[in-house]
């Protein structure tokens, strides 16, 4: 695995916008070999020995911080955590010069969660080390998508010629946006639905297909993935209630069953059980919700590797 | 003194003169317009081959003092409009403390007197603090010299309180210039709300945001009989709606700005923070209905919307950026290239958007060239290939999305009252005299 040819087409990994079928590829692969690490007694090999890696949180979020952090660990990699509260963040300091601060003690790579859409790429423009987006605002969530494309390879075999359905909040969805781009850039057709006040405007032009309900969208899909409502939405008008969400836009066996028998449920989590998804079918056989999160560490171990580690004889 | 401007090629739209003639100046004012002048002890100034217009107004720019020097102030504001072939520039008032009151209406006049390079004329608040709730003192101010009246930066949203500004406004001839957003539309906006917005995350800013605000104006305009002109229009439905109000008789003008004219919302694709502006870029279809809303008069005035920032204030987060750019110093050469140089209007035309145009919008007694009036004169090389260079800018603002782009066509002249405020290094007159510019530059 190990050579000059897996190294990525892009310096960072900012968003699958950029990213080539093979950059996919490539990261799918290294994944798929470093699953069996995790499922080791002694979780760590010296990959990525001697490289430093700062996850930058600037937004709270443990499942992802904690699944860089240990992605980081398994391959040996020094990875420091960095949240914005009870920072120098807090005493006004800027993205600009923790960039700068972070320049200066040599770390090899930056992983950034931010709630400003861009953020990942300003500071990939201020930093030397590899910038890798954890989620930028409502832009891209790069790795989250790529753990569910290695979910539904796994189960799959493949990723082309699927339907894949992706549902609820798009407007507010950087994981939409990275699947969206991911799964077509794979051969999938992507289409999507929710509530009309939750829609991007000309979201076809990224590739996805708007359907015109839910019905329509997981009538013989492949894939189903709902997406997490953000609860202060509501405040803002753009739903009446979550009761009247979870039933004109929550998953439930009845609407799931308009998929194919064997489609796959995902979630990016965390899940409001029974407003996106009826704990009936979030706990069912179809879901793999709980998949999704070991995948997530195995790809970010892949990213890490192809990024800072990749290009090393 | 006098002075003798020789043998350039004179554009006055307002005039619809568009020949050579050399131009006396005597003791600051126009003295004569002739084919041929020549009179013994005169300082003659040799513009052969160039374009020689009104001085040029900008009648929207913001020079930030008091409050905000440190992204420009009057002086360094003056001294890029001179740069930029301005003569006259009205003044925004969204400054800290605001213009709203004659005091500060005259701190700018003292201010702007002091730096004696252009003219500038102030704009006082339409509401007191620039809260929106109470007209501001508009009488105090129109007698303290203020030209307009305008919340800009934001819009007057109380639809009551714009509708007694205007009535109020129309007993002084003064005109409202209001900044159209609906605030609840606008509601965190970044950029324009179509496929970009989409496609970088970024909350979108509707059309409508604008549009709503555009067709409010015209139906109080309508009803009240008094004027109101539209600060930078950017969408083809606010075109529309303006244009259909001027064929029924409303009384409204309104302005388009280069970057609305020359950029796209393609333009912030990699979060160039030099590209968000408020309102924001548009689409191309919104981009040729504002040169349609030029050509057939419409749109009355190109105005800058001049807003310096600090750097520090744009190389962030793209949501956290200010909204703006500058503009003085590249508004002429980019109206020569992209809108007449590309066939949308002809010379003479995009003068007119440049002199009379604001002047008539703003009610003012300048903008064409007149025997015994002041001397506010522009020079033009139409000629002259320059690149843009934020670094050499004599605004404080380096904030510009058009930096590296070559242009043809700039001012190498500007004269205000007879007393010449700028010289581009590329006009090689030995008649001028480069020490008293400088002086007068940086007194």
């Amino acid at each position: 695995m190990r050579g000059g040819n897996t190294v990525l087409s892009q310096k960072h990994l900012l968003g699958l916008e950029k990213a080539t079928k093979r950059d996919i590829e490539q990261i799918l692969d290294t994944a798929e070999s470093f699953k069996e690490i995790i499922d080791r007694d002694v979780k760590k090999v010296p990959t990525l020995r001697g490289k430093s890696v700062v996850n930058l949180f600037y937004e709270p979020s443990t499942r992802t911080r904690t699944s860089f952090e240990l992605a980081g660990k398994y391959l040996s990699a020094d990875t420091i955590n960095f949240s914005s509260s009870g920072s120098s963040v807090q005493k006004g300091e800027s993205l600009k010069d923790t960039a700068k601060t972070l320049e200066m003690m040599g770390i090899d790579a930056v992983v950034i969660r931010h709630s400003s859409s861009g953020a990942a790429e300003f500071l990939s423009r201020h930093v030397s080390a590899k910038v890798i987006n954890a989620g930028d605002g409502t832009h891209e969530h790069p790795t989250q998508a790529l753990l569910d494309m290695l979910t539904v390879r796994e189960k799959k075999g493949t990723l082309s010629g699927f339907k894949v359905a992706i549902l609820g909040d798009i407007l507010h969805s950087r994981v939409a946006r990275s699947n969206i781009f991911g799964f077509t850039k794979m051969g999938s057709e992507v289409y999507v639905a929710g509530p009309q006040t939750l829609m991007p405007r000309e979201i076809e032009k990224m590739g996805a297909k708007v359907a015109k309900n839910m019905d329509e969208a997981i009538d013989g899909a492949d894939v189903v993935m709902a997406l997490r409502i953000q609860l202060e939405r509501q405040k803002k008008g753009l739903f009446p209630s979550q009761r009247e969400y979870s039933r004109l836009f929550g998953i439930d066996k009845k609407r799931l069953s308009l998929a194919k028998p064997d489609a796959l449920l995902l979630h990016p989590g965390p899940v409001n059980r029974g407003v996106e998804i009826s704990s009936e079918i979030m706990d069912g056989s179809q879901s793999v919700i709980n998949e999704q999160v070991k995948s997530g560490v195995a790809i970010r171990m892949a990213v890490l590797y192809l990024l800072i580690g990749g290009a090393r004889q | 003194m006098k002075k003798i401007l020789k043998g350039a090629r004179v554009i006055d739209p307002n005039r619809k003169v568009d020949e050579v003639r050399d131009i006396l100046v005597v003791d600051g004012s126009i003295a004569a317009m002739e084919k041929k002048i020549n009179i013994s002890g005169a300082q003659v100034i040799d513009l052969t081959g160039l374009i020689l217009t009104p001085g040029l107004i900008d009648m929207h720019v913001h020079f930030r003092e008091p409050g905000y020097e440190y992204k420009e102030d009057i002086e360094t504001g003056s001294r890029s409009a001179a740069a930029g072939g301005f003569t006259t520039v009205a003044c925004m008032p969204n400054t800290k403390p605001p213009v709203d009151n004659a005091m500060m209406v005259e701190y700018v006049k003292s201010r702007a007197l002091k730096s004696g390079l252009v003219r500038v004329l102030p704009i006082g608040c339409v509401s007191k603090g620039l809260e929106g709730k109470e007209i501001a003192e508009m009488g105090d101010m129109v007698e303290a010299g203020a030209v307009a009246f305008s919340d800009d930066g934001r819009p007057v949203a109380d639809s009551s309180l714009m509708r007694k500004a205007l009535m109020y406004a129309s007993m002084f001839d003064r005109v409202i210039i209001d900044h159209c957003e609906d605030p609840g539309l606008f509601e965190g906006g970044q950029v324009n709300e179509g496929y970009i917005s989409t496609l970088l995350g970024l909350q979108g800013i509707p059309a409508s945001a604008e549009e709503t605000m555009v067709a409010r104006n015209i139906l109080l305009a309508r009803e009240t009989g008094t004027r109101v002109h539209i600060a930078h229009v950017s969408t083809k439905g606010s075109v529309e709606l303006i244009r259909r109000a001027k064929a029924e008789g409303v009384k409204v003008t309104c302005e388009a700005t280069p970057h609305h004219l020359t950029l796209t919302e393609e333009a912030v694709v990699g979060y160039d923070t030099n590209a968000k502006m408020n309102p924001p870029l548009r689409t191309k279809e919104d981009v040729e209905a504002l040169l349609e809303g030029l050509k057939d008069g419409t749109i009355d005035v190109i105005a800058s919307d001049h807003a310096p920032h600090s750097i520090d204030e744009k190389d962030v987060e793209f949501d956290k950026a200010s909204f703006g750019i500058v503009g003085l110093e590249t508004s002429l050469g980019l109206i020569l290239n992209h809108i007449v140089g590309e066939g949308k209007l002809n010379l003479g035309q995009a003068i007119e958007k440049m002199t009379i145009g604001p002047a008539r919008a703003l009610g003012i007694d300048a903008g064409s060239l007149t025997i015994g009036k002041p001397a506010d004169i522009t020079v033009i090389d139409p000629d002259l290939e320059w690149t843009v260079d934020k670094n050499k800018f004599f605004s404080k603002g380096r904030n510009t999305p058009f930096h590296g782009w070559k242009l043809k066509g700039k001012a190498v002249l500007t004269m205000v009252g007879g007393k010449i405020v700028y010289a581009d290094e590329n006009i090689s007159d030995d008649n001028i005299n480069r020490a008293e510019i400088l002086k007068a530059s940086y007194k």
